[in-house]
């Protein structure tokens, strides 16, 4: 059945590729402004042996042209279709002058093949050709990017799509693959040096004496309360639109990428979020999307209108659009400065109304992790006795406290079972974690045998960022595990901003309430002043643990996990 | 070899949907379109039960999963041809047609509140003893590991940073002689110490400087929000060129103040002190209004200098700059300073003015 409709969508999308002319080289196939769906494209990378070029490449985002780092000519990188037990063998050659490394995100994998100079390997050195090989053990929606320097930002990164072995248990006609990225005409380094040298740089939306006789905004007391604590609540996002152009698949907004479909066909968009620095919110005005997938895993279909997607995170998503109409795909960052945005239509050359960017969200008292009364707005009553509380080195014994700690959030709560941040009212349904079940019973439904507690911490001021109030580069001891144990980690988000943790060569349990149906996921967003637990059953060897929020990862926000013995569980 | 792949992958994508399904019953609750018809001859097989000690079919080896109550799963009949077997009231349904009657929303589980999974609360076993060996040294060295390693350090929190940044520099016109005012510096180091270039002063056109100095100062910071500052200072210009000891600290007080406080003592045994305030007000995005404040302090009459003991003088100022670039950005204003008590009293007996009111222009920048 299925085999009959992709071949059907097969002629079809050839007879409209061949009708739109417009073809962006440094676009992957599937990438092409007008995309008739993977089905009918021309195929990226598939088979046992893929090469994977790395270079120094011009794109061009909404009619400008900036300098990127791409692959095989591309931005975003080509996708990597594979099959679920097959080998792959990935030559990646290093066309650069500078040492590069791919980590493929969410793939279970040895560790010396994980790709994380420093950790995993040493890296792949300029103008040298690395090959990795591993068996593929799983299927579902991953991605792959740079782990060198802040290559990731400058366009080093692409889609992995992994078909299952057998049969789809998700039934779809025709499928997209949508990478949301942020792209800046500034070099990476450049945007670090700002935020480290004024962390307020990208904030175009505080706010100001103007706002406050508007009416805009907090009223002067709670600005008052929050300068009180030199926190500065419109600090949603550390990098904005102000500097960034939101992509969908390496294009821009005007550029307006438009993905085909027919009529009732039952559509899966593949969404990734491969952004240095944006959390998204994505909807599409018309049309409700059925979650089936998350960070590659199947989870039972949860019907929602809107997602926040952080960083690194992949949702495959069903639509079904029952109109012959275009739709609007809208990204919005999770500060609204911008939005990343596409069309879902039956022709090309359509588009649909674009909603004007929403009322930017502004930090509350919860977000600091001091909803002490359950009043979201800051109606703070201890006065003095809360400063003395955002700090109390008490309320996280393990946290080494120096300049990198501004804040220890005195009570976080659990959040996963909210919205994210700027959704709380959205007037329609957004997707929780809760709403997450996994489809499958989890491999390992055993109990944790111990519970591990990891500060997210930091300092917005001076741009520094930690776990446990230790950058790397401070770090004594990896984080250690016993192979084949059982571990609760509880993550513990003490500053007003989210994290988007991943751990490498891992899925995780979050802890919410589904039992042996936990979602399993790679990559796990920690709302401002929460916390979130899941459970891991550790794999042995070396394992990059960190934010994936770019430029945090590069101040400091990450560590190894070393689980031991190599041979073998202990457990 | 290349176009031949890509030929044939279309293929390729089709083949997944091509060969039959035979392992639907690891999915359960994917709602199939109402177009996709039921496979009925091999559906059936769906159901087909299976001891709930047996782990998952795609588990990997480590894991072995064991019930704490091999009943359990019985109770778990509203998950979808998953590991329990099928209640035997809903078995004919479910045999028919495996998608229907499904309840989607109904938990896995904890239905019947025996706890698996992450349900279960933590143990408190004892965390192990950090390794010390680094796992990628048996398969790329060790020497190319540690070098590698020291990179990723570095990278990863220990890197080194400067900033230019001049708060003022600026043109002032008032009741005397057109001058102009600067007041910056510059830092270069990582996030815990720092070496720190000060300079200050201010001059005529046509009279040359009137009173300049530089310090060189370690900084280090001292929490999320204060830095200490020790050094030297050197005065420049016409006057006695002094060289004082420094100790400070600079940062951000409550309320977004900054602020910075610093003590000076000469080689002559001179202490004085110095307080320096300003407050970024934003009015719009682009612009700010910066009211600024200095008090000066002496110990004891600096006769040479014109000090005198007690609070020597002070400035208040109020600017208005543009920042439509952060790092460039112009400004209007207005600066008033009056010298105090022995300080105006020397400058009365030099014919000097004792302060007055003027009006600046500059650019605040950083680099």
């Amino acid at each position: 059945m299925n085999a009959m409709i992709d071949r059907r969508g097969l002629l079809r999308g050839a007879a409209l590729a061949g009708g739109t002319a417009a073809f962006a080289r440094w676009m992957p196939a599937w990438a092409q402004r007008v995309s008739p769906g993977l089905a009918s494209t021309l195929p990226t990378l598939a088979g046992e042996d893929i090469t994977l070029r790395v270079a120094h490449q011009r794109m061009t985002v909404d009619g400008r042209h900036s300098h990127a780092i791409g692959i095989n000519g591309t931005v975003p990188a080509p996708l990597i279709r594979l099959r679920e037990g097959q080998q792959a063998r990935l030559h990646v050659v290093n066309d650069l002058d500078e040492e590069t490394s791919v980590h493929w995100h969410g793939l279970i994998l040895p560790f010396q093949m994980d790709g994380v100079p420093g950790i995993s390997f040493p890296g792949i050195p300029a103008r040298s050709t690395f090959t990795y090989e591993f068996p593929i053990v799983q299927s579902g929606t991953y991605w792959y990017h740079s782990h060198s320097g802040l290559q990731e930002q400058m366009g080093h990164y692409g889609p992995i799509v992994i078909d299952p072995a057998d049969d789809d248990p998700v039934a779809y006609d025709r499928e997209h693959v949508i990478v949301l990225s942020d792209h800046s005409p500034l070099h990476p380094h450049q945007i670090f040096l700002k935020l480290k040298k004024q962390a307020g740089y990208f904030n175009r939306r505080r706010q100001t004496l103007g706002g406050l006789l508007q009416g805009e905004d907090q009223p002067l007391k709670q600005r008052l309360q929050w300068g009180g604590m030199r926190m500065d609540p419109t600090d949603i996002a550390d990098v904005t639109g102000s500097t960034y152009t939101y992509l969908v698949n390496g294009h821009g907004p005007g550029d307006n990428w438009t993905a085909l479909f027919q009529r009732g066909e039952r559509v899966r968009l593949r969404i990734i979020n491969a952004s240095a620095m944006t959390i998204f919110n994505l909807r599409i005005p018309g049309l409700t999307m059925q979650v089936v997938q998350a960070d590659g895993q199947n989870v039972r279909p949860v019907d929602v209108d809107e997602l926040q997607i952080t960083i690194a995170e992949t949702y495959d998503v069903i639509v079904t659009p029952h109109d012959a109409r275009a739709y609007s795909l809208i990204a919005e960052s999770v500060d609204r400065s911008g939005m990343a945005r596409a069309t879902l239509a039956p022709r090309p050359g359509m588009a649909a109304e674009v909603p004007p960017l929403r009322k930017r969200p502004i930090a509350t008292m919860k977000d600091m992790g001091m909803d002490m009364s359950g009043m979201d707005h800051g109606d703070m009553g201890a006065g003095v006795g809360m400063n003395m509380a955002m700090r109390d080195p008490a309320n996280a014994p393990q946290v080494r406290m120096g300049p990198g700690v501004q804040t220890i959030a005195p009570m976080v709560t659990d959040r996963t079972g909210e919205p994210g941040q700027g959704l709380e009212d959205a007037g329609h349904r957004v997707l929780t974690y809760r709403d997450l079940v996994a489809s499958e019973r989890n491999p390992d439904v055993r109990g944790p045998a111990r519970e591990l507690q990891i500060h997210l911490t930091g300092n917005m001021e001076r741009y520094m960022w930690s776990l446990d109030g230790e950058k790397l580069s401070e770090v004594k001891d990896p984080i250690p595990f016993i192979a084949g144990e059982r571990v609760r980690v509880t993550l513990i988000n003490d500053t007003m901003m989210s994290h988007p943790i991943h751990l490498h060569g891992h899925f995780f349990e979050l802890v919410t309430g589904h039992g042996d149906h936990s979602p399993r996921k790679h990559t796990v967003n920690v709302l401002p002043g929460s916390k979130v637990s899941w459970d891991v059953t550790a794999v042995p060897g070396d394992w990059a643990f960190h934010c994936h929020m770019l430029y945090h990862m590069h101040a400091g926000m990450m560590q190894v996990v070393r689980v031991r013995p190599l041979d073998g569980a202990a457990a | 070899m290349k176009p031949l792949l890509f030929g044939l992958a279309p293929l390729a994508l089709a083949l997944p949907a091509a060969a039959q399904d035979h392992s639907m019953h690891d999915m359960p609750g994917m709602k199939m379109p109402a177009k996709v018809a039921p496979k009925p001859a091999v559906k059936a097989k769906a159901p087909k039960p299976r001891a709930p000690s047996k782990p998952a079919p795609r588990a990997h080896a480590q894991q072995a999963p064991v019930p704490r109550d091999p009943h359990a799963g019985h109770d778990m009949g509203n998950m979808p041809g998953g590991e329990a077997p099928a209640p035997q009231s809903a078995a004919p349904a479910d045999a028919a047609d495996p998608h229907a009657g499904h309840d989607l929303s109904a938990m896995p589980a904890m239905a019947a509140g025996i706890p698996t999974g992450t349900d279960l609360p933590p143990g408190n076993a004892p965390p192990p003893a950090p390794a010390s060996d680094r796992a990628a040294n048996r398969y790329w060295g060790a020497g190319a590991m540690a070098e590698a390693e020291g990179a990723l350090r570095r990278e990863h929190g220990g890197m080194i940073y400067s900033k230019l940044l001049f708060n003022l520099l600026e043109y002032q016109a008032g009741a005397g002689a057109d001058g102009y005012r600067w007041d910056g510096e510059a830092w270069i180091g990582g996030d815990q110490d720092r070496f720190v270039v000060r300079s200050e002063g201010s001059g005529a056109f046509r009279g040359g400087v009137d009173e300049a100095e530089v310090q060189a100062l370690y900084g280090r910071a001292l929490d999320p929000y204060w830095n200490l500052r020790a050094g030297v200072r050197q005065d420049l210009g016409p006057g006695p060129r002094s060289t004082w000891a420094t100790l400070g600290v600079e940062g951000v007080a409550p309320y977004w103040l900054e602020l910075e406080g610093a003590l000076f003592l000469s080689t002559r045994g001179d202490l004085l002190g110095r307080i320096e305030g300003h407050y970024d007000q934003r009015i719009t995005q682009d612009l700010v209004l910066q009211p600024r404040a200095e008090l000066n302090l002496a110990a004891q009459d600096v006769p040479a200098s014109a000090i005198g003991a007690g609070a020597s003088d002070i400035e208040l100022g109020l600017r208005l700059r543009y920042e439509r670039s952060r790092e460039l950005a112009p400004y209007l204003g207005v600066s008033w300073d009056r010298k105090l008590g022995d300080t105006a009293g020397y400058a009365r007996r030099r014919g000097e003015g004792s302060g007055g009111m003027r009006f600046v222009a500059g650019i605040r920048s950083w680099f």
